[in-house]
């Protein structure tokens, strides 16, 4: 029984900056999946709209710890080469998030009036144009905050790595435990860490909100602090619950 | 790819108790969450403040922070207090305790959906305010959540594998019992990935054909 | 080209090939259908360059969709369109892109873009569709929003303007780019009475100082006489009379269009 040296609060400290990186690569990753698989989903070949739904309903249906452990153990095994157990785990918290997102991202350029694409069409702008121009900009602010729900669900996510040895937290947080021989003063000091991640996370998304309906020339809801964005009903399993946490907001 | 059918008809017997396993935590965990999260909501509504004001920290606290390690708090620091619990019991507690600041949401959309027509139409009819809850407020609100809980049932069960981590032997915890003991890994793995698309995806097909009904 | 002088007159009939007066749209038994209704019926059209062409009739008629076809926001089920001598359907992607470049539209709602400022507004399809430089490109924004008398609201958003103003950077926005031809339609229906008048005296003013090919799909009769040449009557999908307002307007010949008229007017 002992107290958490400050050699273990390095060790925890380091554990925080790569759970950080593990976010940040695997948002990075999300996003590109969201917007290239959401945007295939909107279109206009039938082939493409499979193929990208196909890939949003097998990853809605997969446990990512499932196929984060196949990917790290199996993978290698079969096809001969070895993946970093960082990559490992970035690729599959990327491509799991990023389907959810593709959600987000159908929802919301489909939700831009078609209006504004005829506008587009009367004025020459090519499919492409339109799209970067009138469309993304316009759906962007509607994605911000279920992105931001996302984001919380990848940090949170993100504690599955240290079942593949990566030392993030969560694993840090159980090196801690085994050379104290206490649980309860280290797993209260990581959750509050995980909380404070959370809330900078929200608190960054914020700021971003603001900025993009204000660029529509929108005035972004004034509300205090964490409260009123967390409130909402995260979109976890996004098909589905529209309706319902439609209520909410 | 190798793949071996044999391996897959030895992993078969305890495939199968590590699916009564992971269906057992679930319709437990989603029990408790449907249960508790109501009292959330309800406790949320309270006129005092004293009431709702921890009730919300603490849910947004357990919102905002890893199931993972929640259970692990449960199941090395419940002990260390002297109360010892089984580890399917701790992951039952955790995966409800979690998901219930979800449903707890869920419920309070569903209520603030209830038009206040309908509050008022019950003051005007004199009926008592637990009567107006139970018999006016409350059906109303969980017929229109129903597809939303559905769904957070189907996201408890993706996250049903994390138990495996406190040596639940649900279907991951077979799969990996079976590996390491048969140096196998593929075919089990795959089998219980699989098997997680089979129960999820006819599941949100039928969530999504209810709530269109519901809409309608 | 001396064009740049004044940006609203395109002066494509005199500049171009000195022809005003050349057949300029052309629609040949067009039939348009949405499920079981037929919106046009084998519709046969003709608009000569610099005419300016009011489209009445009971809604439902296929007025609307006359002009959304021209600007291959739909597209016909038979029949073919001609504009400027190039086909617009049936006609790959590309042609209609460049016969797009010589038709603007006004639509009902204004449809501006909330992300951009009024200016950007008016600047962004004459800089990537027509390939103008910013400077160019501002520089004939500012003229068309001081014309429409909007100058002072370059920098504001969209949102922020009432709705006669907004339909006025729409039509800024619609000049912009340079049209051969100008689809209007029913450009005042979505506006509070008291600022229809503003938006109606602009195109008058456009109509009577730009040879532009006006047509113009609009509920406001007493607009339609001071503008037009020419005035269709539509029913059921078909132009079942058409002339000029005098005659349209003072003594029609059609049951229907009296009809039609005692119940507008």
């Amino acid at each position: 029984m002992s107290e958490i040296t400050p050699g273990l609060w390095a060790l925890l400290l380091r554990g925080v900056w790569v759970t950080v990186q593990l976010t940040v690569y695997s948002a990075a990753l999300g996003a590109v999946v969201a917007f290239v698989v959401g945007l295939a989903r909107t279109h206009r070949l039938w082939i493409v709209r499979f193929v990208s739904g196909a890939y949003f309903e097998l990853f809605r249906g997969t446990s990512a710890l499932v196929l984060m452990i196949w990917v790290f153990f199996v993978v290698p095994v079969t096809l001969g080469w070895q993946l970093v157990p960082m990559w490992a785990a970035v690729l599959t918290l990327g491509c799991t998030y990023g389907a959810y997102g593709s959600e987000v991202v159908r929802g919301a350029v489909a939700a831009v009036p078609q209006a504004q694409r005829e506008a587009g069409v009367a004025l020459g702008f090519t499919p492409a144009q339109r799209l970067r121009k009138i469309v993304l900009p316009q759906a962007w602010p509607e994605m911000v905050p279920p992105f931001n729900n996302l984001l919380i669900e990848l940090l949170k996510g993100t504690a599955l790595v240290s079942v593949l040895g990566v030392g993030d937290i969560t694993f840090a947080a159980q090196l801690v435990r085994n050379a104290t021989g206490q649980s309860a003063p280290v797993y209260t000091v990581i959750l509050v860490l995980y909380f404070v991640l959370a809330f900078l996370l929200t608190r960054g998304m914020r700021q971003v909100e603001r900025r993009a309906k204000a660029n529509v020339g929108r005035l972004a809801p004034a509300g205090p602090g964490t409260a009123a964005r967390t409130g909402r009903v995260r979109r976890r399993d996004l098909a589905g619950s529209s309706s319902a946490s439609g209520g909410a907001s | 790819m190798n793949w071996d059918w044999s391996t897959l008809g030895d992993f078969l017997p305890a495939f199968r108790s590590g699916v009564l396993v992971t269906l057992q935590a679930l319709v437990l965990g989603a029990l408790i969450a449907f249960a508790l999260g109501l009292v959330w909501t309800l406790a949320q509504r309270s006129p005092l403040r004293v009431v709702r004001w921890p009730v919300t920290a603490v849910t947004e606290f357990i919102r905002n922070t890893p199931l993972l390690v929640q259970l692990f708090f449960i199941f090395y620091v419940l002990p260390e207090w002297g109360l010892t619990l089984s580890a399917l019991a701790t992951g039952v507690i955790g995966l409800g305790l979690h998901y219930s600041t979800y449903t707890a949401e869920v419920y309070r959309a569903g209520i603030d959906g209830v038009p206040p027509g309908q509050w008022e139409a019950a003051t005007a009819l004199g009926l008592p305010r637990s009567r107006t809850w139970t018999a006016v407020v409350l059906p109303q609100a969980l017929r229109r959540v129903t597809p939303a809980l559905g769904n957070y049932v189907i996201a408890m069960l993706k996250d049903s594998p994390m138990l495996m981590t406190i040596g639940v032997l649900e279907m991951l915890g077979q799969a990996r019992q079976f590996g390491s003991r048969t140096f196998h890994m593929n075919e089990p793995i795959v089998t219980v990935g699989i098997a997680f698309i089979l129960i999820a995806y006819p599941a949100s097909l039928l969530l999504r054909a209810l709530e269109r009904r519901l809409a309608r | 080209m001396p064009a740049d002088t004044d940006p609203l007159i395109p002066k494509p009939a005199t500049a171009a090939n000195g022809s005003a007066g050349r057949e300029l749209i052309r629609l040949e038994q067009v039939t348009k259908r949405f499920g079981d209704t037929t919106v046009l019926d084998r519709l046969d059209l003709s608009v000569d360059a610099g005419r300016h062409v009011t489209l009445i009739g009971p809604s439902g008629s296929g007025k609307t969709t006359i002009l959304r076809l021209l600007m291959t926001l739909t597209k016909p089920d038979e029949g073919t369109i001609t504009v400027d001598g190039r086909r617009l359907f049936p006609a790959p992607e590309k042609q209609c892109r460049e016969v797009r470049k010589k038709i603007g539209m006004v639509f009902q709602q204004f449809n501006l873009f909330p992300n951009m400022t009024v200016l950007r507004n008016v600047t962004e399809a004459p800089r990537t569709v027509l390939g103008l430089s910013r400077d160019e490109a501002e520089a004939r924004a500012r003229e068309l929003l001081d014309l429409v008398g909007l100058a002072d609201k370059c920098d504001m958003r969209p949102t922020r303007l009432s709705g006669g103003q907004q339909q006025r950077v729409a039509i800024a926005r619609a000049l912009a780019m340079r049209p051969r031809v100008l689809l209007l339609d029913e450009v005042t229906s979505a506006l509070d009475p008291e600022l229809v008048a503003g938006v109606l005296d602009l195109l008058r003013d456009i109509a009577r100082s730009t040879d532009i090919t006006l047509l113009c799909v609009t509920h406001e009769m007493g607009f339609a006489r001071d503008i037009s040449d020419q005035v269709l009557m539509f029913d059921a999908g078909r132009i079942i009379e058409s002339g000029p307002p005098e005659k349209l307007f003072g003594d029609p010949d059609h049951e229907r269009t009296r009809e039609f008229l005692s119940s507008v007017l």
